[in-house]
Parts: C-alpha cells; sequence; structure tokens
C-alpha cells in the first residue's frame, strides 16, 4: 500500500523532469517571497477524519491484522496438524528423539521454544509496521 | 514426621501473604498507582507478575495429574496454556493496551459505546472468575489434606478467607513485585524437586513405563478415551482462545507504559511460562512409573518427593512444593478475587470502597460455597472449563472488536449471550449433573469446538443485520486501537472510571 504511493509519488517526480524541457534560466534569489506550500501532515487528516485520513488507518490496520493472520495460520497449521499427523502416520508417534517418543520430545519440550521464536518475528515485524506508519504520518505531504 | 514440615511451609506461605498484605494499604490499589508503577516496571518484572498470577494451581499441581492419569494426551493442555499468549501476543496485547480499558467491561464500553454490553461483559467476567477460583478452593483443601490429614473445606476456607481479608485491605494487587516474586517461588518449588526426583530415578536404574503403558498411556491418541480426536481439538481450542478472556490477565497488562512495552511484555511471558511448563510433564511421566495407581491424581506433585527421595530430603522437598502450590493458590485467587470484586463493586453494587469490601466478601463466599458443595473434578478440567466460556464469549468480543469497524452493539451482545449462554450451559450440565458418556458427554466436557464458531458467527451475523447501530465513535478508536504511542493524533478522550 504504502510502498505503492511511494512509488506513484517518485515516478510523479521523474516524468516531470523528463517532460521538461531544460531552459535557460538566470537565478537571481531564491524564492522567499513565494507562497510556501502549506505544512499539513497526515496526522491532521487522520484527526479530522478525512478519506485520506481513513486510507492511512486501514492500511495501518489491514497490515497489522495480515501479520496477525498470518501468524495464525502458521500457529494453526503446527498446532491443528499435530494431532492429526499423529492420528494419520501411527509410526511417528512411536518414533524417539534422543530416547524421547517423539510426540512428548515435541509437546512437552520443542514447541515451547518455538512459540518464543515465532513470537520474537512477529514483536519484530509489528514494530517495523508500525515505525514505517509513524515516517509516513509524520512526514509533510 | 512431614507433617510438621508441610505446616510450616502453609504457615510460612499464608502468612507472608497476609503480612504483604496488610503493609500494602499503604500502598493502595487505585488505577493511578498503575500509571505509577508502569513507570518503573519493565517488562521481566511485568512478565513475572503476568507468569505469577496465570499459574495456578492447575498448571501447579493439575497438568501433572491429568497427564498422569490420561497420558499424551493431556500434553495439550499447557501447550495450549502458553500457546495462548502467542494468540493473545498477535491479535489482542498491544491494541488493548492502547484502549486504555482496565477491565473487559471497560472495553466493551470503549470499543461498543454502550452500556448494555458493558453489563454483559460484567456478568460474564463475574462468572469466569468464580468458575475459576471454585477449582483453586478445592485444590488448596485437597492439599491441605494431603499434607496433615485435615478435612477436605479447611484448606479452600483458609485461602479464601486470607485472599479476601487481603483484597479488602487493598493489598497484594498493585504490587507488581510480589506478583514478580511468586513466578519464581512457583518455578523452584516445581524445579528443584524436579531434579532430585530425576537424580533418584537414575539412582534406581531409570526403571521404564510397564509395556501396556508404554503401548497406549504414552501415545497420543492412544487410550481408551472415546472422541480422543474432538476432545483434544475442542481443548486446543478452549485453551489458544481463552487466554485472552481471563480478567486477572487482562488487568495486569494496564501496568505496561505503552503498547509496545505489552507486546515485548507479552514475549517475556511466553518464556516464562515455557520454561515452567517443561516440568509438570516430568512430575506425570515419573508418577505414572512410581505411584499408578494414585486415587486423587491431582497430589502426584505433592507425593512424589516423599515416595522417591524419602527421608528428611524428601520432607523437605515435600515442603517447597506445598509452600508452591500454596502460592499459587492465593495468587491466583487474589488476582481473580480483585478483578470479580472490581466489576461486582462498579457495575452491579455502587461503586466506592464499601461496595468492594461487599463486593470482595461475594467475590469469595460463592466459589467456595459451589468448592465444598459441587462434585470434585480434576482442577485442570474444571479450569480448562473456565477457558472454554472466555474462548467462546471474550475472544470473539476482542478479535472483532479490535479488527472488525462493522462489529454493533447488538451483535457483541447476541454473541456474548449465545457463546457465553451456551458455553456456561455445558459446565453446569458438566460440573452439576455429570459424568455424562458418549458424544454428548464429549460435547460438554469440552464445549469449545462448538461454542467457538457459534458465537463469532453470531456476532458477525447480528452485526451485519444491524449496520444502523454501528458506535459513532469507531473512527476514532480505531485510531487509539492501533496507532503507537509516539504519534500525536487524537485518540478520543474516553476514560476508564476509577475504582
Amino acid at each position: 500500500m504504502s510502498r505503492e504511493r511511494d512509488r506513484a509519488r517518485r515516478e510523479g517526480e521523474r516524468t516531470r523532469r523528463d517532460g521538461e524541457r531544460p531552459r535557460r534560466e538566470v537565478v537571481t534569489s531564491p524564492r522567499t517571497t513565494a507562497a510556501r506550500h502549506p505544512r499539513y501532515p497526515v496526522s491532521r487528516e487522520i484527526d479530522e477524519q478525512t478519506r485520506l485520513g481513513e486510507v492511512y488507518m486501514r492500511s495501518l490496520i489491514r497490515t497489522q491484522f495480515r501479520l496477525a493472520l498470518f501468524v495464525c495460520t502458521v500457529l494453526g497449521c503446527v498446532v491443528g496438524g499435530l494431532p492429526l499427523l499423529f492420528l494419520l502416520v501411527p509410526e511417528l508417534r512411536e518414533t524417539r528423539l534422543l530416547g524421547i517418543p517423539l510426540p512428548w520430545a515435541v509437546l512437552a519440550g520443542l514447541i515451547y521454544p518455538a512459540f518464543v521464536l515465532g513470537a520474537w518475528l512477529y514483536v519484530r515485524q509489528a514494530e517495523r509496521n508500525e515505525r514505517h506508519f509513524a515516517d509516513l504520518v509524520e512526514r509533510d505531504r | 514426621m512431614s507433617t510438621a514440615y508441610g505446616v510450616t511451609a502453609v504457615v510460612l506461605v499464608v502468612l507472608a501473604a497476609v503480612l504483604i498484605g496488610a503493609f500494602g494499604i499503604r500502598l493502595s490499589r487505585t488505577t493511578s498507582d498503575f500509571y505509577v508503577a508502569s513507570r518503573t516496571v519493565s517488562p521481566l518484572w511485568n512478565a513475572s507478575a503476568i507468569g505469577g498470577e496465570y499459574l495456578s494451581a492447575a498448571s501447579f499441581l493439575g497438568i501433572a495429574g491429568l497427564i498422569l492419569a490420561y497420558g499424551a494426551d493431556m500434553l495439550w493442555l499447557p501447550v495450549g496454556w502458553t500457546g495462548g499468549y502467542l494468540v493473545l501476543l498477535v491479535l489482542v496485547s498491544a491494541p488493548l493496551r492502547r484502549s486504555g480499558a482496565y477491565t473487559l467491561p471497560d472495553f466493551a464500553e470503549a470499543r461498543l459505546e454502550s452500556m448494555a454490553v458493558r453489563r454483559m461483559a460484567s456478568v460474564l467476567v463475574v462468572l469466569i472468575g468464580w468458575l475459576y477460583l471454585m477449582p483453586q478452593f478445592q485444590s488448596a483443601g485437597l492439599v491441605l489434606r494431603t499434607v496433615t490429614g485435615a478435612p477436605v473445606w479447611v484448606g479452600g476456607l483458609l485461602v479464601a478467607a486470607v485472599v479476601a481479608v487481603n483484597v479488602m485491605s487493598g493489598g497484594m494487587r498493585s504490587i507488581t513485585f510480589v506478583q514478580a516474586f511468586q513466578y519464581w517461588l512457583k518455578l523452584t518449588a516445581l524445579a528443584v524437586p524436579a531434579v532430585f526426583l530425576l537424580m533418584a530415578w537414575r539412582a534406581d536404574g531409570s526403571p521404564g513405563l510397564s509395556a501396556h503403558d508404554a503401548a497406549t498411556w504414552a501415545l497420543p491418541l492412544a487410550g481408551d478415551r472415546e472422541y480422543g480426536v474432538y476432545s483434544t481439538y475442542s481443548l486446543i481450542l478452549a485453551t489458544f482462545l481463552g487466554t485472552m478472556g481471563l480478567p486477572h490477565v487482562l488487568v495486569r497488562f494496564y501496568t505496561n507504559p505503552d503498547g509496545r512495552a505489552a507486546r515485548r511484555t507479552t514475549l517475556v511471558v511466553l518464556s516464562l511460562l515455557g520454561a515452567f511448563y517443561l516440568l509438570p510433564a516430568v512430575y506425570g511421566a515419573l508418577g505414572r512409573i512410581y505411584t499408578p495407581g494414585l486415587d486423587r491424581s491431582d497430589t502426584v506433585v505433592l507425593t512424589l518427593p516423599g515416595r522417591l527421595v524419602g527421608g528428611m530430603a524428601g520432607d523437605l522437598l515435600t515442603a517447597l512444593v506445598t509452600a508452591g502450590a500454596f502460592a499459587a493458590f492465593l495468587s491466583t485467587s487474589s488476582g481473580l478475587t480483585v478483578s470479580v470484586a472490581g466489576v461486582i463493586g462498579q457495575d452491579i453494587l455502587k461503586g466506592g470502597v464499601r461496595s468492594f469490601r461487599t463486593a470482595a466478601v461475594l467475590a469469595v463466599i460463592v466459589p467456595l460455597g459451589l468448592a465444598v458443595s459441587a462434585r470434585s473434578l480434576p482442577v485442570a478440567d474444571v479450569v480448562g472449563l473456565a477457558f472454554a466460556v472466555a474462548a467462546s464469549s471474550f475472544c470473539p468480543l476482542l478479535v472483532l472488536g479490535i479488527w472488525w469497524r462493522r462489529l454493533t452493539s447488538a451483535g457483541a451482545m447476541a454473541g456474548l449471550l449465545t457463546g457465553g449462554g451456551l458455553a456456561c450451559g455445558a459446565v453446569l450440565a458438566t460440573i452439576a449433573g455429570g459424568p455424562h458418556t458418549g458424544l454428548t458427554g464429549a460435547l460438554l466436557a469440552q464445549p469449545a469446538a462448538w461454542t467457538v464458531p457459534v458465537s463469532f458467527t453470531v456476532m458477525v451475523v447480528v452485526s451485519l443485520l444491524t449496520p444502523g447501530r454501528i458506535p459513532p465513535g469507531v473512527a476514532r478508536t480505531m485510531v487509539r486501537l492501533h496507532t503507537p504511542e509516539t504519534l500525536n493524533v487524537n485518540r478520543g478522550d474516553w476514560r476508564p472510571r476509577h475504582t
């Protein structure tokens, strides 16, 4: 979403540069007197609940929701798949890992570090998403 | 004799709780204290406090007991009780902290702008709290009977009285460090004896399971339990989705300074719980080898040190485990009682300090009565039922409330009523009318697999049918829930009501 917006902006700048014929111009003074582009941050769009503000908010929520859904899907596959796996492939139940039956090694041991790893990766990505959103919102348009 | 050590352990833990409660008066319990604490409490302390409050009798005694009785299928219980925090982390933790809600009814009110939903959430908090408290009191009775031979009701009464006095005097609750200490006490009380037990087992020549047990008990979905596959999946659903709906867990998130810290705290909670839950399986498996015919399997954690280690060391280890068990009863019960009493006092009675005191008594007496009168199920099973009710009521409310703009107050109420009502009905039928057999028995004993989808569906369908009742401030609420605190945006002016 935001990446598309960036690309559109960059492309706009490039076509403007390409389209303009090079003109010779004598620079006499910087445009100190001309009206500046008004400062209008995105956070104000959000506060005033304009359509643009809504687009920003929806993009944030959608990004975070997709991430959450991804984690939940992986979790669902692992957790929901294990009983099915043990049911359909009975040999797995008898397999031993370092002398411990595989179901016990997984359910009473290995799954916990896996949870922590998943959680750590999630936190990293969620914070990254938020930083990205904050950068977008705080940058002047 | 071991009785003396056991009694000493119980007395020490209870005395410590009472003293801390008495000195805690000055530390008070208002929401602003949580604000104050939030500036000084690091994620590790906060997470320890959550762990200390979360690890109840069910975790300390119940899981090992169920593993001893039913085998590998029960390994899912601790997995779900830990994994629930992963679901909570990704779906709920940061937005919930950002909502500023102090309790689940607060969240319902803030998000749906409806007092009716708030009241319904309050009733559910009280029901879940009572359902969770009842087995804590029952286990306290069981432990005290095992250690001293006292009648079963004595232990429950002791814990209930200490908790009620503590909560009324305002101690215990806001002291994050006390709850944090409880986690480490419980971990030590289970880990140290486990090391000695394993050493004794090695010295004994590492005996294995009997051939019959190795072929059935040790394998998942291999025992003679009816509808094992259904029960396993229903248990997984209840535990993974129920964690986020527990009233005493949510309040702790308020101590985090912001949503980002809430996430990091949850991450640490996952690590701490993972470390703790490595242990019950050890007790369960050793119990199956050495004490397969234990009449109340919940006592396996208390019985093993005496049986395997024996002598003075065995007595001391038993005392340590007993102390850990009482710490578990007291910390979880205190957390639950404060949550339940807060809701009763504020939403059902008039509010204010006197209401809170009446509410604290009510919060404790009802589950105590239930504990004495109801049929005694394994502690982890009853706590599992509390998770099922939470998963079928608050889980849909939180998930849809945080991520779906079109949730309406009518939809939320219909979902809470249907899901919570069905789950509560199943619980009642199991505890009061059971044990049922066959498919009905399985459906009632593990209701989550059907009540959770029903609840989600009702909430979504009724919301879609009542588009006119989408709360007017939903856009602002979404900004509040999802934008990081570093941004300077308008988040609305809703604040939780102070107790």
